[in-house]
């Protein structure tokens, strides 16, 4: 084996810092737009067609570019938030805009869920559109968000290991550096089932959490 | 209490308009038990949704409380809001709150203090009968149970008006009586103007004072229950009333009639009212030479006053007979003779 384990152990926390933080932003910018898709749709809460579509067309183009092609796309912006493109801190910013719409699309179809039914209860008691959303759709749609979030994760780390390509650190260089370009399956064999404990932990995690929520 | 002035409503739908409501004109008093009642499709829904601006009217007032609502502000709408509690068919809960936080959602809402929510909600729990169930969840109860915790939410803000969608029509026959009673006993001890709409006629015979009768969105038919019931207008109206009280002659007891032609005669006596109460066909047997057989009757209670008819059957002779017929003409009943081939 080329690396130590010290290596490893240091590669693992790269990657929880940036499956964490690009978790955190991504959730900032992709929950209110989430959000906004839903609300702003026809004969919702805040029907605005003009708004809908364009945001909706933003998304569609975000989520149809290549990860891969993302992470080089952006390397001015990144250069311009971050003031480098490489390492833990840069792989960040792709991962936000891989992670962002991702996250608004799986929030929509979580809030989308809730009964609509329980809207209109909300309606007739004279909630405000804010209240509708943050007492009634929010609440209702916790554990199927919980669920959607699991999901978004899972595909962070998969993307955070992608990330590695462009020097980006975390388990997905190690693999890529040692494992794959150096031959040395022992590193490859040991990061790749890091990575596998890591989604089936957080996969059960995600379940568990939902059905204890979940009411029906 | 509610008024609706040539009320409009039409949906676009694929660049067709669709009309829900024709210029609906209706006036619900306070303090009354109203219902709408009209097959699926024939506009109930947007009415009722017309008086808390869950829809819009297309075009005409909608008067409410004093208030016309077209004319007032998104603002002061949720404001009236709060003065009309709805119940819905499927309930409406949240699913993920427990029963006491459903029912205090109209008051958070509202942001009334903590101390004063925990208060009403426990004295509403307890009036709708479900007091120990203030920390379950929605999906632990039955579909009576949730129809009452939508009730106690409906009545957390105290509204002046209740408004009730098919809030009958997803529960058995049994619970839909309770059900009932419950809005009855609102209706009588907070004198909230109630406005149902349904398609059973049995809600509409069981708790309201009066009824309106809604077909292609327009009122086809309107007045007390009991002017409906016993003496239906169109067409509707009189299918609704037949689904609950059979008046057409059976099968078999029209074969009777024509097996016995000739010989006896058969009479259709209403009953209404006062009449009810009386000993008639006895009298008749003792007073007249005739034999009494009834062949078939129907007998049921509006707003408290018995209604129903018979088919009975004299036999005797054409004098005796003529003497009974006139005995019962001074009773105030109303008899008409049946014969084999009229209904």
């Amino acid at each position: 084996m080329l690396v130590n384990s010290d290596q490893i152990i240091q590669a693992l926390i790269e990657t929880l810092q940036m499956v964490a933080f690009s978790l955190l932003f991504s959730a900032v910018l992709g929950v209110p737009l989430g959000i906004a898709l839903v609300v702003t749709r026809k004969g919702h809460l805040l029907e605005n067609a003009p708004f809908f579509n364009v945001l909706n067309g933003i998304i569609n183009v975000f989520r149809s570019v290549p990860f891969i092609i993302l992470l080089v796309a952006i390397i001015p912006i990144t250069r311009f938030l971050v003031g480098t493109s490489i390492g833990t801190a840069a792989a960040v910013v792709p991962l936000v805009f891989y992670a962002g719409p991702y996250i608004a699309r799986l929030v929509e179809n979580s809030l989308l869920e809730v009964d609509p039914g329980v809207i209109e209860a909300a309606e007739a008691m004279g909630a405000t559109p804010w209240q509708i959303v943050f007492k009634f759709i929010l609440p209702e749609a916790m554990s199927s968000l919980i669920l959607a979030f699991t999901i978004a994760t899972v595909g962070l780390i998969g993307a955070s290991a992608m990330a590695g390509a462009i020097g980006g650190g975390g388990l997905g260089d190690l693999a890529i550096t040692y494992g794959y370009q150096r031959f040395d399956t022992t590193t490859m064999l040991i990061t790749v089932g890091i990575l596998i404990v890591m989604v089936q932990g957080l996969q059960s995690l995600g379940n568990i959490t939902a059905k204890k929520i979940r009411r029906r | 209490m509610i008024t609706f002035e040539q009320v409009k409503k039409v949906y676009e739908s694929g660049g067709q308009k669709v009309a829900a409501l024709n210029g609906i004109d209706l006036n619900i008093n306070e303090g009354e038990i109203f219902g709408v009642i009209g097959f699926s499709g024939a506009g109930k829904s947007s009415l009722i949704r017309c008086v808390n601006l869950l829809e819009r009217p297309t075009s005409g007032k909608v008067i409410v409380d004093g208030h016309d609502l077209t004319s007032l502000s998104v603002k002061e709408v949720r404001e009236i809001k709060r003065n009309i509690g709805m119940v819905f068919q499927h309930f409406n809960l949240l699913n993920s709150k427990t029963v006491f936080e459903n029912v205090a959602m109209p008051l958070i809402l509202a942001k009334t203090p903590k101390e004063q929510i925990k208060e009403r909600v426990h004295q509403l729990l307890e009036f709708v009968g479900l007091a120990d169930k203030a920390n379950n969840y929605p999906d632990q109860l039955s579909g009576g149970q949730k129809q009452r915790i939508g009730i106690a939410r409906a009545l957390a803000t105290q509204p002046k008006i209740l408004l009730c969608d098919e809030a009958t029509s997803a529960l058995d026959p049994q619970t839909t009586s309770s059900i009932l009673q419950l809005l009855k006993k609102i209706n009588k001890e907070y004198n909230i103007t109630i406005l149902i709409i349904t398609h059973e006629m049995s809600v509409i015979r069981e708790i309201c004072d009066r009824v309106a009768v809604i077909e292609e969105g327009r009122i086809i038919e309107e007045g007390s229950v009991f002017n409906v019931f016993s003496a239906p207008k169109t067409k509707t109206a009189r299918n609704f009333v037949s689904s609950i009280m059979n008046d057409s002659i059976p099968d078999s007891v029209r074969k009777i009639i024509e097996e016995h032609s000739g010989l006896q005669k058969v009479f259709r006596i209403n009953f209404v009212g006062h009449s009810a109460g009386q000993p008639l066909l006895s009298q008749l047997a003792k007073k007249f030479d005739v034999d009494v057989n009834v062949l078939f009757g129907n007998i049921t209670e509006l707003q408290g006053i018995p209604f129903g008819n018979l088919i009975v059957e004299f036999q005797g002779s054409d004098k005796e007979i003529l003497r009974a017929l006139n005995f019962i003409n001074q009773q105030k009943v109303s008899i008409k003779e049946v014969k084999a081939h009229a209904s």
